[in-house]
């Protein structure tokens, strides 16, 4: 049986449109992803994380002969990165998305618990 | 991060607590005007907006990349090599610059193998930044689209940014931009420092925009602080850049360093504690920045190696009296007016005439200052802008008519839309009704 561990994966959606935004603004937007992961870091929650280019492909169909080129949804709905974060469960997960800086430009967070497979 | 490139730039160190203050305020947008000229010269100045856009993907992809994987070792030389690698991938997608691809290639790819802390190498960035000072205020586009463009690829700033500092809608700055790339494409504005016979005059173009630059931040009037205090900034940057060169170094490039010099070492004195706003007279002399104003002073000296007095000269020797004087009272007014005198021979603007009949005002008196006031050509001009008013109504005050002072404090409240000015006056005019009301009045 699958158990829940206490590893979270947040996945960041939209926010910040960069093709409008000053230098100056990306380097304060960037800061404020510094405080927030550098926190993260520092009370031990950050496990891994990183930035997803918007590149990419889909494959499906019989051994996925179909392929399209991304990118393949709205900015909005695009996955732009992902992290891994270790929490008590998931309210403090959730609790902890909270301070995530994508909320100021109207992007998402979606937080799934990582399931671990006891054995394997 | 680039799929390409493993060289020691990209070398990041883990991301610690005290890194993220580490990384230099305003990098990104001074980084932007850095790798905006040099790109656009390899590029070529017709390809701007291409250079524009490489470096906006470039910062993208640090703003990504640096906030999970930390900040590299060398950002400057990080944010190029992507900058050039995507410049790179443009050239080989783009059909016309076959011609010159494997021109284009070989520089780029020499260009990342530089040193980058090598003297050469800063030498080559500040030659860059040069050219697109002076193609950026090319006599063929117009003074306002000469500061934009200055704004927009030599100092980084956003086409929000301008508009807040100049108090237009971001459209319009956006449209003035749009403009200003087309009329280089048309005129084939090229990408150089002038030489011989047009370098004087080229050069004028470039310190009249620049000082245009600085008047916009320091000219309380208008837009937020914060941006003010940046083209201040930009501005003093960039004419350092110039006198610095041998193309900009100049007497009248020196006496325009330091009139900004000894002017901006008084701007954040001119506030108090509370936001107010502070008469000449009235400021904290110890919170005037004395490095800049050394700095001015030095840069004064160089301005006087030649011949040519130009009305940056005069106008930094007044700002020179004021840094120099230890008190309100003890301000060399007389040489001031002798200053004044002579700029008003050259400049006929009827702001510098008022300034005149300040001066007049101190050494003989307010009724001597009024009467200056008086004979100003274009005073119709005048009477339409709150300094004016506010000048006009301290002559009265000080010569105990409260009545007129009033009415005129009054008018300069109408006419100025900026809080501090406001409070300013209306101070001001409490002390006029004070006065009035208080017995023997």
């Amino acid at each position: 049986m699958p158990e829940q561990s206490n590893d979270f994966l947040y996945l960041f959606r939209g926010g910040a449109d960069p093709k409008r935004m000053s230098p100056e603004q990306m380097q304060q937007n960037m800061n404020k992803w510094f405080t927030w992961m550098g926190q993260l870091r520092s009370e031990g929650k950050f496990k891994a994380g990183e930035p997803l280019s918007d590149e990419g492909k889909v494959l499906s169909g019989r051994k996925g002969s179909v392929v399209s080129d991304g990118p393949f949804v709205e900015g909005k709905e695009e996955v732009g990165g992902y992290l891994i974060v270790a929490a008590k469960d998931l309210n403090e997960a959730t609790a902890l998305a909270k301070g995530c800086p994508i909320f100021d430009n109207d992007g998402t967070v979606e937080v799934r618990p990582i399931e671990h497979i006891p054995g394997l | 991060m680039p799929p390409d490139e493993q060289t020691s730039a990209f070398e990041a160190g883990p991301l610690m607590d005290s890194e993220v203050t580490r990384l230099v305020d305003h990098l990104f947008r001074r980084e932007a005007g850095k790798m905006v000229a040099t790109l656009t010269r390899i590029l070529g100045f017709e390809n701007l907006q291409l250079a524009e856009d490489v470096v906006q993907d470039a910062l993208l992809k640090a703003m990504q990349n640096w906030a999970f994987g930390g900040v590299p070792r060398n950002p400057s030389a990080w944010l190029m090599q992507v900058a050039r690698n995507q410049a790179l991938d443009a050239v080989r997608r783009q059909q016309n610059f076959r011609s010159k691809e494997k021109q284009i290639t070989a520089f780029l790819e020499h260009r990342s193998a530089a040193q980058p802390a090598s003297v050469h190498f800063e030498d080559e960035i500040r030659d860059d930044q040069l050219r697109m000072m002076f193609a950026c205020c090319h006599p063929l586009l117009a003074r306002e689209a000469q500061v934009a463009l200055t704004l927009k690829t030599l100092c980084g700033f956003g086409e929000e940014e301008i508009a807040t500092a100049f108090l237009t809608s971001t459209a319009a700055i956006a449209k003035r931009l749009v403009r200003a790339r087309q009329r280089i494409r048309e005129a084939g504005v090229s990408l150089e420092i002038p030489a011989g016979h047009d370098l004087s005059s080229r050069l004028d173009a470039v310190l009249q925009t620049l000082y245009l630059l600085f008047n916009e931040g320091y000219k309380a009037s208008r837009g937020e602080d914060l941006i003010r205090q940046d083209l201040c900034d930009e501005a003093i940057r960039l004419t350092t850049l110039l006198a610095e060169h041998p193309a900009g170094n100049q007497p009248k490039t020196h006496a325009l360093l330091s009139l900004m010099l000894l002017s901006g070492a008084r701007l954040s004195a001119r506030v108090d504690a509370e936001g107010n706003l502070l008469l000449l007279a009235e400021q904290d002399r110890s919170r005037w920045d004395r490095a800049m104003i050394q700095r001015g002073l030095a840069h004064l000296n160089r301005s006087a190696a030649g011949r040519e007095i130009s009305e940056f000269h005069l106008q930094a020797g007044i700002a020179c009296c004021h840094c120099t004087a230890a008190s309100y009272e003890a301000t060399d007014w007389q040489r001031i007016l002798t200053l004044y005198d002579i700029l008003v021979e050259t400049n006929n603007s009827p702001v510098v005439a008022l300034n005149r009949a300040v001066a007049i005002s101190r050494v003989r008196g307010p009724e001597a200052g009024l009467r200056a006031v008086e004979l100003i050509p274009d005073r119709a001009a005048l009477e339409s802008y709150y300094l004016w008013h506010a000048v006009v109504a301290q002559l009265h005050f000080e010569r105990g008519d409260f009545s007129k002072a009033a009415s005129h404090f009054q008018r300069a409240l109408e006419l100025t839309a900026l809080t501090v000015e406001q409070v300013f006056l209306e101070n001001r005019l409490r002390a006029c009704r004070e006065k009035l009301a208080a017995p023997g009045a």
